[in-house]
């Protein structure tokens, strides 16, 4: 990969530092009076979303990180790896490990669009789509005429997730869940 | 393709930058300062390390401030002077930085660093529309180490000041003393300073001394008669109690040139004698940035670098 210097920075670059592949988030020249001139910068961890701070002499350089992001639909697990396809066409596959995936794991259904980052072609990190619908596996029965009150009990989807439903929802409905807070939106 | 050639700036902006060079002149052509030119494009380089001259292709470097010529024309018995000029700097490209830039710059002969410092305030009172009850705090370099930054610059040793520097800046930058000193500075003075207060520091350590006179302080260690002026956070104006040692400033500027040529002129001039006097330069983008409340240097210039 190509080295970039301090002044080629700019938000979304993907670098490496200390072994690790990273975003540039925010780069800040800063220049003392007199002496050193310097860059500070924001970068994220792309496999552990961290968020860390460095300042480099102005023009150090770091290498490249080969990251690319590819939509990707969900297709079956071995029990080892779950496996994904390219929805562009080349029927590129790809095996996430358990690691990769992370708290997607609790929302991967098969034939959804998942966004996959893969780093030096394996894959880093897995994103889901903002909604998905999945259905209930396990929850108390029905209370009927309690709509207005907002009480909520636990469900479990076909992932295994859990989350906070309102008292009328019923075993082998569909819902519609945000992934990024974990909860209920509507009946789907 | 979409070709962007609307300003960067306001039209609040631009007035803001023609109300700002009129009050410089009005402030001092009431204090009978007069104000000069001179070249942009010079056979000598600035001799700063650390900051990088423009060249053109016919051998010329555009300056980086008109210091030199200024103090040519101090040797020449100019008295007192100032010039609002615009500088070029390669490289220094950021939110708060553009590589052509405004500096005002200005000398005033019999005086020191601490007499500077006041007619400084006064001006920076003017452009940054403050109360004349604004706080002004005065800082040894030392002192507001210690206090801010938790280590005393000149009594710790080199492992002390990379430790904190390592820790500042996040991993080893292989930095000088100095260099440390300035990552130290930067990530824990500039940030501690107190809002809304024009805090000079002064006296820095001789090795930052640049064209200032040193001299040994009540502890026997040597210090550079340097200011700078700090405003909610920025570094507003860089001032010397100038050196006039032609055979000193020939030893510095040898130090640091680095391959470029050395300004003879400048140096024949001081061996002519320059008159004792404190000079000052201030950036005027930063003090329009103040006054208008942005942090983006790119509001307060008609085009910025990527438009210009």
């Amino acid at each position: 990969m190509a080295n970039y210097s301090t002044n080629e920075f700019k938000s979304g670059l993907k670098v490496m530092m200390d072994g690790e592949p990273c975003s540039i988030m925010d780069n800040e020249y800063v220049k003392p009076g007199k002496g050193q001139a310097f860059n500070r910068v924001k970068l994220r961890n792309l496999r552990t979303g961290r968020v860390v701070e460095k300042t480099f002499k102005s023009g150090d350089s770091l290498e490249g990180a080969d990251v690319i992001e590819v939509d990707m639909e969900y297709l079956y697990t071995d029990g080892e790896f779950w496996h994904f396809m390219a929805t562009d066409g080349s029927f590129e596959q790809h095996g996430a490990s358990q690691e990769a995936l992370g708290d997607t794991i609790k929302w991967l259904k098969e034939q959804d669009v998942y966004l996959v980052t893969l780093f030096n072609g394996a894959v880093l990190t897995v994103t889901p789509p903002n909604f998905v619908e999945l259905e209930v596996t396990e929850t108390d029965p029905g209370l009927k005429g309690d709509t207005a009150n907002g009480g909520s009990k636990p469900a479990t989807l076909t992932t295994g997730a859990v989350v906070k439903v309102p008292l009328f929802i019923n075993i082998g409905e569909k819902l519609r869940i945000d992934t990024r807070s974990g909860e209920y939106v509507s009946r789907a | 393709m979409t070709t962007s050639w609307q300003p960067t700036a306001s039209q609040t902006a631009l007035k803001a930058r023609a109300d700002c060079n009129r009050q410089i002149r009005e402030f001092f052509h009431r204090r009978q300062v007069m104000e000069v030119e001179t070249p942009v494009l010079s056979v000598a380089a600035v001799m700063d390390p650390n900051i990088e001259p423009m060249q053109t292709s016919d051998q010329r470097f555009l300056h980086t401030s008109p210091e030199y010529p200024m103090k040519r024309l101090l040797c020449a018995g100019s008295g007192d002077i100032y010039q609002i000029a615009r500088v070029f700097r390669r490289g220094e490209a950021g939110q708060r930085h553009n590589p052509e830039f405004s500096m005002l710059e200005w000398y005033r002969v019999g005086w020191d660093h601490h007499r500077l410092m006041a007619e400084v305030a006064d001006l920076a009172r003017e452009l940054l529309q403050l109360d004349e009850s604004t706080d002004v705090l005065t800082l040894e370099y030392q002192q507001a180490v210690i206090q801010y930054c938790g280590l005393d610059p000149f009594a710790s040793t080199d492992q002390q000041l990379e430790a904190l520097g390592i820790e500042c800046a996040g991993h080893d930058l292989q930095l000088s003393r100095d260099g440390w000193l300035d990552v130290i500075v930067s990530h824990l003075l500039e940030p501690a300073l107190p809002q809304n207060t024009l805090v000079f520091i002064h006296d820095f350590p001789a090795s930052q001394a640049a064209l200032a006179k040193t001299r040994r302080n009540h502890q026997g260690i040597e210090v550079a008669e340097r200011f700078e002026l700090f405003w909610n956070g920025s570094e507003l104006a860089n001032g010397y109690h100038e050196l006039t040692d032609a055979e000193e400033q020939r030893r510095r500027f040898e130090l640091e040139a680095n391959g470029r040529p050395l300004d003879e002129h400048l140096l024949a001039a001081l061996a002519a004698g320059m008159p004792a006097c404190a000079g000052v330069a201030m950036g005027l983008d930063r003090i329009l940035m103040h006054r208008l409340s942005t942090r983006a240097i790119a509001d307060v210039l008609a085009f910025d670098w990527s438009r210009a």
